[in-house]
């Protein structure tokens, strides 16, 4: 049996609407980071991994099996999804022990499992009170621990810090960080790089629907590094600067705004752009307004890869 | 021929063991979460709407009926009110609640990520709205039944014990149980296959209405005219109530539970070929 989750060229359209396209994964066990601003199709490749959804193209397996193998697939997963409803009138408690029921773990080991569980997560003074009560953080932690109750070998986690205290998300990331020593595949989503990367022994960057990037820290830092970016300035006399920056071989696309007001520009190396930008100004030839990342793509985990002025982090 | 014995292997080794635990599993949880909530109040006010009104009855009326005239009453309560309405409104809450009701609180996903096949799920999840519908109008109907002969005293007792009475109560249940079952079946299946499957619902109560006027292949594919055959005691005819009773081509008994239970066999696999593709969308509905 294979202990990989393999995606092979998935795609996942809903009508029209692209939701991933032709991703193709092959994650080892330890600790995955999905990173890439809302809509850029995290969810998506998530509910493909554990089957809510279908591929409209390629395919999925995780450890070897399919979603259609629901026996042994939803043994091997937990999911924690990011829908924040449960069943009405639940308590914590039942929550849990119904999952574990489910898994056809029953009576008294189901009920020492999910009193076990519910402490991993903090949640076993509120027990037994209605989930409808709780607090945000700790609705997400009964989803966790409705995740992590039949002990899984994959566990794949939507946004798990939202709504979490600093010291609740403290404890999380710590119990993410033992799961994924213990050998379990934990995969996790997040807009926010920096919640993740200290704890990720792998990183997935997405945005709208591919994966731009993949690898552990350093490779993606490189792989962004290498990717042309594109920025917006706002300036007099856009045409004048176009033609200015198309000299550098670094620039590979201009493109007027349509307001005649600024260029988007292209770049295969921020940091030399930005210094020969410097240089236009100085010179006084473009009168330059405003300077912007335009592109919607990761700009943001560029910005932090790199660092505001290129340094590493 | 391998592929005959192939298949006859399938069948043999499945978990059938796994399965039926699974499956009391779904229905103990789903009866555990919705037998007793304040949503389902209106579907047991349907269902003892006509009981109260027969306590009424019996305590307003008594002495001024005879046994012979509340039989025909009770038979126009069940002909009239359970099996055209009270039924088919209790089913359709029921039954559409089990999949679209939690596609649309967004709790769904829960069961779908349990280890449990897409079909012993859909399967566990329709078991446990019939044993609901059952259980209710059962409940609704032997009530409505006793008080309606209680207050005749030892007559009613006589009627209902040594007399055709029991009988007649026998026939009410077993109607009752089909009619869970098949309008149950179906609502289940409009309830995946449509986001709001109450327009289809209508049509398909028009459809039962028209079903004695139908030519009779047509007629076969209606539920209340199988359940019809089944009453035991028959309701006029006339007047207004021609527009509500159901006369249809005669249908033996047994030929009656056959074509339900077939209907429902038929559908209940529809919606099994339906889960088994069904992806979790929470979209606003």
């Amino acid at each position: 049996m294979s202990d990989r989750i393999v995606l092979q060229d998935v795609s996942k359209f809903y009508g029209e609407v692209l939701g991933v396209n032709r991703v193709s994964l092959s994650l080892p066990p330890g600790i995955t980071s999905l990173v890439g601003p809302n809509g850029s199709g995290k969810t998506t490749l998530m509910n493909l991994m554990t089957g809510l959804i279908r591929p409209t193209r390629g395919s999925v397996e995780v450890l070897g099996l399919t979603p259609l193998q629901a026996d042994d697939f939803f043994r091997a997963v937990g999911y924690c999804t990011q829908f924040d409803s449960f069943p009405r009138g639940i308590t914590g408690w039942e929550f849990v022990f119904d999952a574990l029921a489910l898994h056809g773990v029953g009576g008294r080991q189901a009920a020492t499992r999910t009193a076990e569980t519910l402490a991993r997560v903090g949640l076993q003074d509120a027990a037994h009170r209605k989930v409808a009560g709780y607090s945000k953080g700790m609705r997400q932690k009964a989803r966790l621990a409705q995740a992590i109750a039949h002990h899984p070998r994959v566990l794949v986690l939507d946004e798990p810090l939202n709504g979490l205290d600093p010291m609740a998300r403290a404890e999380a990331l710590a119990l993410f960080q033992e799961l994924g020593r213990q050998g379990m595949h934990v995969v996790i989503s997040s807009h926010i790089l920096e919640e993740v990367d200290r704890i990720s022994d792998r990183i997935v960057l997405m945005t709208g629907g591919y994966v731009v990037a993949e690898g552990n820290i350093q490779q993606v830092r490189q792989e962004v590094q290498e990717r042309p970016m594109q920025v917006l300035v706002r300036c007099a006399k856009p045409e004048v600067l176009a033609a200015r920056v198309f000299e550098m071989n670094h620039c590979v696309e201009a493109q007027l705004h349509a307001d005649g007001g600024g260029v988007f520009l292209r770049t295969r190396n921020l940091d030399q752009f930005y210094a020969v930008l410097n240089r236009i100004a100085s010179e006084g030839l473009v009168q330059i307004e405003a300077v912007a990342p335009a592109d919607d793509d990761a700009s943001a985990i560029y910005q932090y890869l790199v660092g505001p002025d290129g340094e590493t982090v | 021929m391998t592929n005959w014995s192939e298949l006859m292997k399938g069948v043999l080794s499945a978990p059938y063991r796994t399965w039926i635990a699974q499956i009391v599993a779904i229905v103990r949880m789903e009866s555990r979460r919705n037998l007793l909530t304040w949503r389902s109040l209106w579907v047991y006010a349907l269902a003892f709407a006509p009981t109260s009104i027969i306590l009424l009855h019996s305590v307003v009326g008594s002495g001024r009926h005879s046994i012979e005239s509340d039989t025909d009453v009770m038979a126009g309560i069940f002909h009239y009110y359970y099996m055209r309405l009270g039924i088919f409104f209790g089913t359709l809450s029921i039954f559409t609640r089990l999949v679209r009701g939690e596609m649309v609180e967004r709790s769904l996903h829960y069961w779908l990520l349990a280890p449990i096949r897409r079909e012993v799920l859909l399967v566990g999840k329709y078991l446990a709205g019939m044993v609901r519908a059952i259980a209710l109008f059962w409940t609704a109907i032997t009530a409505s039944f006793l008080l309606m002969y209680m207050h005749f005293g030892a007559a009613g007792q006589q009627f209902m014990f040594d007399g055709p009475g029991f009988e007649h109560w026998k026939a009410y249940l077993l109607i009752t149980a089909l009619a869970c079952i098949a309008y149950g079946s179906i609502f289940l299946l409009l309830s995946m296959l449509l986001k709001n499957p109450m327009p289809a619902a209508l049509l398909l109560m028009g459809y039962e209405a028209i079903s004695s006027i139908l030519p009779a292949p047509l007629q076969k594919l209606s539920v209340i005219a199988y359940l019809r055959h089944l009453m035991p005691v028959s309701v006029p005819t006339d007047g207004l109530f021609a527009l509500l009773t159901v006369n249809t081509e005669p249908v033996a008994p047994w030929a009656a539970v056959t074509g339900v239970l077939l209907l429902t066999a038929v559908v209940v696999a529809l919606s099994a070929y339906r889960m088994r593709s069904l992806e979790i969308s929470y979209t606003p509905e």
